[in-house]
């Protein structure tokens, strides 16, 4: 299928999205039961009763699964229900043990929310928020025998259940309307909003690259100038910042493409492809699918106490734009400066640095500049160097006290990323104080002004712009250990051309 | 040796703490009988020999010590096999748990652990604890010890049976429609059902979760409430177990005595159904409750006829999503796995030849009822009638402390009678689904033999939720004095085995 | 209230994952038919005023401490299992998405 530009889309069609996103919470056990949650145990080694669905067994709720849920849902400006329970979502699939998904239907434990996103221009789009959920994840099944354990001519499946059971929030939007073509940007900025959102609750990790985080683009698109919604296409299991907005940006064209050739769009769900951006038709969901819910009988409504959630509410941490917004303010740094910080995921790194003593535009300068190239050359996260804020700052502490100057501050940061210790011990260990003593200084330029007596003639001359080659040998000399400035007027004085 | 298995529970446990008795010899005694008389009753599925002697000889092991023995310490029980047992097969009375060993304990089953009781094995029930008459089970039918060519009541037959035919003086049942009380009924034996969410539901394979409890079964009330006392109370693992103390039901029973009481007849339990020597025992019962100074009045909740309605929705709704587990993937029956099949076509043939005829049909009614486009109609209002009659109990306990009713509508059918006849089959529970669907606590006991079959007739007691006590306070007045008047229990006129 | 037809049952049969005999199918669409029929009745409240009670306890809150418990072995969580592979229950092929 030849694809419609993406220009040629919009000139038409006005996209309106819907985006599903599931967390992994960061609580010790499951949901229901208290198995470990912890990721890498060996296969079906976190399972109980419970979680395995054996015959006989029951949940009982994760109190900070619950907890988590409301922080989420205040987080997100919701409403949070007085009363609610949990339903059961009736369907079989061998991943899930008891073949019916404990979740919650009509009776959301948050409601009627928004999230504020911040587009690349700066321009704020808000994000109506439909309902936060509880649920519990399910088992994971490696398919054997076909190509690439793709499920897709498996001769059969292997099913570990360590993951069944672990406690998700699903946060569903409202529809997105008026974001026209930067629709896919807007689907981009809320999931990486609401990740920020989640990691500064300290609920979830939220890493999409290990499923702790994982999105639903829904996307229909109605002709431009129209009001009623057109058929949706459900992109299943986007699990990148950048995925999403690909996803969005293919189902538009491809919506257009088959609308503008009089086709008609069917309510399907859909694959993402990383490889090419593109998606491809999954199941069909017809009047078959029918989740047949009801309150699940074995556990007991949760009614969130009104003292408890303003209690929540009041001990929430600063949300994400906020404190972006005012770090921006008090390191004094332009948009375009913020948003490479942000980029970088040098905020808490810089923050700490700044708190251990450095100055703003220090820490900024070594996180982003000496460290973030480290973090380019070696693909580990900057956060994950092994070099702490509060060793940048000592490190900073040094260069402002003039014991080091930049050319050492980096062999000193080189030090300590090579495990030499601290800043003070490869200091001390590589000998790379600055030469401040006098004499020793003196003795080099004496000894730089003979060997290069043509050079120190001309100097001698007026022609003081040949001074940097002087300047070079005693650094050389010194092995950089010297301030270079200092060696400047110290030559010029003993020439006389100060 | 034979006496030792006609002793109450309480006889026994009083026996073996005074040393007069082992715990072995107590639980050889019922063995054996087991052996002797379990080919024609079939009350057991499985039979635990090895495991009832090493309890036996724990409990003996512990007495020898000096350490104090709980109140039944070394008494027998026959466990219907709807609870786990760890390392001992537990098959709900169905084909698709054939050989299922579970790696775990029920609450229920490590209490009765924790207290020296004596598992003798697993009783045979209806599949799944759907029925009225044991006929449902994969594994035979159970025979009523009255009569072996008529049921023993359903969906507990193999409990109730067992306490019977003098296998056990214990047993546990669960009453989701009322399946400790109606076998309990036509057995000529006690059963329980506490109040919902006073015995855990931990273990227990689920049928209706909202309706499910287990409970005891005994041949004497006194021994209904030392079980009673040993199972309930609070469990951290079921969300729907309540955190309160248990009613001090074995202080009531040994009371006695009913006078200044206020019990009220429910009038809708009588008329066009009801057999006459049913209603004669029933009515003599109410006489005889009026002597031993209870005021007696006739009380009216009109939503009960919405009842077996309501239940026939709510149960089977419930059911099709707790058996919805059952499907080849992870224990149980697999059937069709022939390397071509898909998990779904294994699935769908493995419960096709796994599950029996009441499930299938009561698992596509539930499907129906909870379909989108009927959930309203059908499991919706049958919520809204659940309230209905709650409110009818409540305001008959603001006037009477417990109601009577027949327990049944009539005496043990013959075997095969209702087979395929569903309609038929669930009027059986006619008058036990109400205290289900309320949640409140109920009782049948033996108050006579119908005088046109001879066969034993259940008197049902209802008291309110919380207030089990009441049960065994009128309950063991009512067995005393019936007692007195016979001269010997009930059982005593069955005819031997 | 409608009756339930013999296309129904085989529609909520295959929901349930049965794979119902054609004799079967006949004897259940009959006997439902007459089941619903009888159950219909409670339809009689369904625009009544009257809550609705799906649960006979009045409990609410009940929860636990996030605390880990002991879980099973992977050797007791598999010893019900069909069939077994890598530690892992095996299970024949998943006619699902790709
Ligand atoms: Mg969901
Ligand atoms: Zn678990």
């Amino acid at each position: 299928m030849n694809l419609v530009s993406y220009d040629d889309a919009l000139a038409s069609y006005d996209p309106v999205m819907g985006l599903e996103v599931h967390v992994e919470l960061g609580t010790k056990t499951k949901m229901f039961c208290g198995c470990s949650t912890e990721l890498g145990a060996e296969p079906n080694s976190q399972t109980c009763p419970t979680c395995l669905g054996l015959p006989g067994s029951l949940p009982v709720v994760n109190a900070i699964g619950v907890e988590s849920a409301v922080r989420i849902g205040l987080a997100l400006n919701c409403e949070i229900a007085e009363w609610c329970r949990f339903a059961r979502k009736n369907y079989f699939y061998p991943d899930m043990p008891k073949n019916f998904q404990t979740s919650q239907y009509d009776e959301p434990i948050a409601f009627n929310g928004y999230l504020d996103v911040q587009l690349e221009d700066g321009e704020t789009f808000r994000v109506e928020i439909e309902r936060a959920h509880m649920e519990e994840d399910t088992g994971k099944s490696s398919h054997v025998g076909g190509a690439t354990g793709r499920i897709h001519g498996a001769t059969h499946s292997l099913l570990d259940y360590n993951r069944a059971g672990i406690p998700l929030i699903e946060i569903v939007t409202k529809p997105i309307e008026g974001a026209g073509r930067r629709a896919p940007e807007v689907a981009k900025a809320y999931v990486a909003e609401l990740r920020e959102l989640i990691k500064a609750l300290g609920v979830s990790e939220a890493r999409m690259d290990k499923g702790q985080m994982r999105c639903d683009v829904n996307l229909s698109l109605r002709p431009n100038g129209t009001e009623t919604f057109g058929t949706r296409s459900e992109t299943k299991n986007v699990n990148s910042l950048r995925s999403v907005e690909r996803a969005a940006r293919f189902e538009i064209q491809r919506h257009a493409t088959v609308l503008g050739d009089g086709g008609t769009i069917v309510q399907e769900t859909r694959h993402f492809h990383e490889e090419d951006g593109s998606t491809t038709a999954g199941r069909i969901k017809d009047n078959a699918e029918d989740y047949r819910y009801f309150p699940e009988p074995d556990l007991v409504p949760i009614a969130p106490a009104r003292e408890w959630v303003e209690e929540l509410r009041a001990e929430l941490p600063e949300l994400p734009r906020v404190r972006r917004a005012r770090l921006q303010a008090e390191w004094g740094l332009s948009d375009l400066d913020m948003q490479s910080v942000l980029n970088a995921g040098a905020v808490e790194l810089i923050e700490q640095t700044i708190a251990a003593g450095a100055p703003a535009d220090q820490a900024r300068k070594w996180w982003l500049g000496e460290l973030a190239r480290r973090s380019n050359e070696t693909g580990i996260e900057l956060a994950e160097q092994p070099i702490t804020p509060a060793q940048v700052a000592r490190v900073c502490a040094l260069v402002a006290e003039g014991k080091l100057n930049d050319k050492l501050a980096r062999q000193v940061i080189e030090g300590v990323l090579a495990g030499e210790g601290e800043p003070d011990e490869v200091v001390a260990a590589r000998g790379l104080a600055v030469v401040s003593d006098d004499s020793a200084l003196g003795a080099a330029v004496d000894q730089a002004i003979a060997d290069n007596s043509a050079i120190a003639d001309k100097i001698r001359d007026g022609k003081v712009a040949a001074v940097g080659a002087l300047v070079g040998a005693v650094m050389k000399a010194t092995r950089g250990q010297a301030d270079a400035a200092k060696v400047k007027d110290l030559i010029l004085e003993k020439l006389g051309a100060a | 040796m034979t006496d030792l298995i006609k002793h109450t529970a309480a006889q026994t446990a009083a026996a073996i703490a005074a040393g007069t008795v082992s715990a072995v010899e107590v639980a050889q005694a019922h063995l054996d009988r087991i052996d002797a008389v379990d080919k024609k009753v079939n009350a057991f599925l499985h039979v635990d020999t090895e495991g009832a002697l090493a309890a036996a000889r724990a409990v003996d092991a512990k007495r020898a010590k000096g350490e104090e023995l709980g109140p039944l310490a070394g008494v027998p029980l026959a466990l219907k096999d709807v609870f786990t047992t760890k390392g001992v097969p537990t098959t709900c009375g169905s084909k698709i748990l054939e050989g299922w060993i579970p790696p775990y304990d029920a609450t229920l089953t490590t209490r009765l652990k924790d207290a020296g009781v004596v598992i003798l094995g697993k009783t045979n029930m209806d599949e799944f604890a759907m029925g009225s008459s044991t006929e449902n089970s994969a594994y035979g039918t159970t025979g009523n010890p009255w009569d072996l060519s008529r049921i023993p009541g359903g969906s507990g037959g193999g409990s109730a049976a067992a306490l019977a035919a003098y296998q056990a003086p214990l047993a546990i049942g669960t009453d989701t429609g009322g399946s400790i009380r109606q076998p309990g009924a036509v057995t000529g034996t006690v059963g329980v059902k506490p109040t919902y969410g006073s015995v855990s539901r931990y273990g227990l394979i689920a049928f209706s979760s909202s309706l499910d409890q287990g409970g005891p079964c005994a041949r004497t009330v006194l021994d209904a409430a030392l079980l009673h006392e040993a199972i309930a109370g609070h469990d951290p693992l079921d969300s729907t177990s309540i955190d309160a103390p248990v009613p001090a039901v074995v202080a009531a029973a040994k009371l006695r005595d009913v006078r200044g009481m206020r019990i009220g007849v429910v009038k809708e339990f009588a008329g066009e159904g009801y057999q006459a020597g049913v209603m004669q025992r029933f009515n003599e019962s109410v006489e005889l409750l009026r002597e031993l100074g209870a005021e007696v009045v006739e009380v009216s909740c009109p939503s009960f006829t919405l009842a077996l309605p309501a239940y026939y929705l709510i149960a089977p709704s419930e059911a099709s999503s707790n058996l919805a587990r059952f499907d080849a993937m992870r224990y149980g029956l697999r059937v069709g796995d022939d390397g071509s099949a898909s998990a779904e076509q294994v699935t769908a043939l493995t419960r096709e030849a796994g599950f029996g005829p009441e499930v299938k049909r009561r698992i596509i009614l539930g499907t129906y009822a909870l379909s989108s486009g009927y959930y309203d109609a059908y499991y919706g209002s049958a919520q809204k009638v659940r309230t209905l009659i709650s409110r009818d109990f409540d305001q008959a306990f603001a006037d009477v402390d417990v109601l009577v009713s027949p327990t049944t509508p009539t005496t043990a059918f013959p075997i095969g009678e209702r087979a395929d006849d569903p309609m038929a089959m669930y009027l059986a529970d006619l008058c036990t689904i109400p205290s289900n669907l309320a949640g409140n606590a109920a009782m049948s006991l033996p108050c006579g033999l119908a005088p046109e079959d001879n066969l034993p007739v259940g008197l049902q007691i209802i008291a309110p939720a919380m207030a089990d006590d009441r049960l065994y306070r009128v309950g063991g007045a009512v067995e005393a004095a019936l007692n007195d008047k016979w001269g010997h229990p009930l059982l005593e006129e069955a005819p031997a085995l | 209230m409608p009756g339930i037809t013999r296309e129904e049952v085989a529609h909520l049969a295959r929901l349930s994952r049965l794979e119902l005999q054609a004799e079967e199918l006949d004897h259940f669409a009959e006997q439902l038919d007459v089941i619903i029929g009888a159950v219909a009745r409670v339809s009689e409240v369904a625009g009544a005023d009257v809550p609705p009670t799906s649960h006979p306890l009045p409990l609410t809150n009940v929860m636990r401490a996030d605390e880990v418990r002991p879980s099973l072995t992977p050797e007791q969580a598999l010893s019900g299992a069909p069939a077994a592979e890598e530690q892992r229950f095996r299970v024949p092929q998943i006619l699902g998405e790709d």
